[in-house]
């Protein structure tokens, strides 16, 4: 249930977010989600791919700096209710969302959460009968 | 006085400042004795050739008051400058030494025109840094009025400016210029002023910033030179005809070297300045090498002076910067790096002036192994960075955080300073 991301630190600069995407087009890597947090003078961008590990490789070789983070996935109708009650349930236990994006497919929201512990959210959220995704399920889609 | 004269005065005192040191400083002593040399080797100021250099590491290195010639107990002021290992150049004067400084204060204002009906505002720091206290004693010495108001407060410098009519401003050139705007700013009409002269040092400034200063401010703008080792302020300054800046050269002796091969070079080349002081008592210096790089002009100036003329300084011979001020080596960034595992040591700084006054940008590289997908993380990893760097070398820098490998790798040191301001 837990999901590979790779985070990549990016100057603001114009150019570098196309260069990432370029590097791993290459290799016909398939991106099912992009986030980018940024400040004035950095960003961090975010990304869920077909292949985790051979496009850390991939983005190492080209002198990025990028890591492995692990986050959750959630898959719910896409109904502000639902995201609701997800953020609800983690709070109810204290788990903090470090920070969660979100996108559509049909009538389904694909919910990405960063949470400060993975295996209680996983377990929270099971017993409420949401439904988790697996990599593989993300990469699908 | 004639160049002979000048020679011949400078002769006796290089040789009584031998002996006092090579009798009361081991250090130089040993130096001496190391190169064959005793008081007796050194009888005319063509001599001095013999002689040692000495160095800001020698200063370092006999820190805090090794290098003294005199007790404590003739001590009567000590002031500092920022140095590189966190240790301060420290320098001590006599009462006599404060009264040659007075001395060589009250030429340069004189030869910038100011008199005892002159109300001085000294905007240079007061403190362990000489600038303040050494215009503030010259000031005194010509019977001016003096008016110790120090660094910053931009808004009370102008007030006092216009209030008690101030007629010479003594302060940095960016702090000048700066002034300039502020005063443009604050709606008071120039012919409220009485401003008409200002003494600038303390850093490199160009022939435009001159212009600038002397058409926004309608003063005329007078170069002055000194280093704390040598005196502080005093060391030479320009007359009215401003073309190069006359030494007081029977207090302190020039010599241009070849900073490689370490050759006096003839009067008229580029290299770089070394004093040796032939009258200080307190901390007397042998051949200092300052590192700055400039030419000497022997020829009478237009103004009637004899003494010798240094042009501004071109450079350094090696790689300090002067921000606001305040002297900075890259060494000083690199050791607070090196202490901060989560960052590498790979980095650039960059020196640029801005509204005329200068800024200090660092940028380096995240650290792999430390990028923990966290904003807040690396945000707070470049404050704590930024407020090490701040606390170390006593100046404001924005710090940047960048990418791996996007500053260009070298052994020299000269990559990892980018200086776009222009002297």
């Amino acid at each position: 249930m837990i999901i590979h991301q790779l985070s990549i630190f990016l100057e603001n600069k114009s150019g570098r977010l196309t260069e990432v995407l370029e590097v791993l087009g290459e290799e016909n890597i398939r991106i099912t989600a992009l986030s980018v947090a940024d400040t004035t003078e950095f960003g961090i961008l975010r990304l869920i791919v077909s292949d985790p590990a051979r496009a850390r490789e991939l983005l190492k070789e080209h002198n990025f700096t990028v890591n492995l983070t692990e986050v959750i996935s959630v898959s719910a109708p896409s109904e502000a209710k639902y995201y609701a009650k997800v953020l609800r349930i983690l709070s109810d236990l204290d788990i903090s969302v470090e920070y969660t994006y979100a996108f559509s497919v049909g009538d389904k929201s694909i919910i990405i959460l960063r949470c400060s512990n993975s295996e209680d959210a996983i377990k929270a959220l099971k017993s409420h009968e949401l439904e988790l995704l697996k990599a593989s399920d993300l990469y699908k889609i | 006085m004639d160049r002979d004269g000048i020679r011949h005065v400078q002769s006796e005192r290089l040789r009584e400042t031998v002996e006092r040191v090579y009798f009361n400083v081991p250090y130089y002593r040993n130096k001496m004795q190391e190169a064959g040399l005793g008081p007796e080797s050194i009888q005319t100021i063509d001599d001095i050739k013999k002689l040692p250099f000495t160095t800001k590491t020698d200063l370092r290195d006999n820190y805090p008051f090794g290098l003294f010639a005199v007790p404590m107990s003739e001590i009567v002021r000590v002031h500092a400058s920022s140095g590189t290992t966190g240790k301060p150049t420290v320098v001590g004067y006599t009462r006599n030494d404060i009264a040659t400084w007075s001395e060589v204060m009250a030429r340069t204002l004189t030869a910038a025109g100011a008199n005892r009906n002159d109300f001085i505002q000294v905007a240079y720091g007061y403190g362990l840094f000489t600038g303040g206290l050494g215009l503030h004693y010259g000031g005194e010495k010509i019977g001016a009025s003096v008016i110790p108001i120090s660094g910053g407060n931009t808004v009370r410098q102008i007030q006092l400016m216009h209030d008690f009519g101030s007629t010479v401003l003594a302060c940095t050139p960016s702090y000048a210029m700066f002034l300039a705007e502020a005063i443009e700013e604050s709606g008071i009409k120039r012919e409220e002023l009485k401003l008409r002269v200002g003494v600038f040092g303390a850093e490199p400034w160009t022939e435009n910033m001159r212009r600038e200063i002397e058409d926004k401010l309608s003063i005329k703008a007078i170069d002055i030179y000194g280093l704390s080792e040598v005196i502080g302020p005093g060391v030479a300054s320009e007359c009215p005809v401003q073309n190069g800046l006359h030494i007081n050269e029977d207090h302190f002796y020039p010599e241009i070297l070849d900073p490689k091969t370490l050759e006096v070079l003839p009067a008229g080349s580029t290299g770089e300045l070394v004093f040796t002081t032939i009258t200080k008592e307190g901390l007397p210096l042998i051949r200092y090498r300052t590192r700055d790089l400039t030419r000497l002009h022997y020829e009478k100036c237009s103004c009637g002076r004899t003494m010798v003329r240094m042009e501004k300084c071109l450079g350094r011979s090696d790689d300090m910067l002067i921000i606001r001020g305040v002297n900075l080596f890259p060494s000083q960034v690199e050791s607070v790096l090196l202490e901060m595992s989560e960052i590498k040591p790979h980095y650039l700084l960059i020196v640029d002036r801005i509204n005329n006054l200068d800024t200090l940008e660092l940028k380096v590289e995240v650290d792999e192994a430390f990028f923990q997908d966290k904003i807040s993380q690396l945000e707070s990893l470049r404050q704590k960075l930024q407020n090490n760097l701040e606390n170390s070398l006593g100046l404001g820098i924005k710090v940047t955080l960048v990418e791996p490998k996007m500053i260009e790798r070298s052994e020299g040191k000269s990559k990892r300073v980018l200086d776009k301001r222009k002297f």
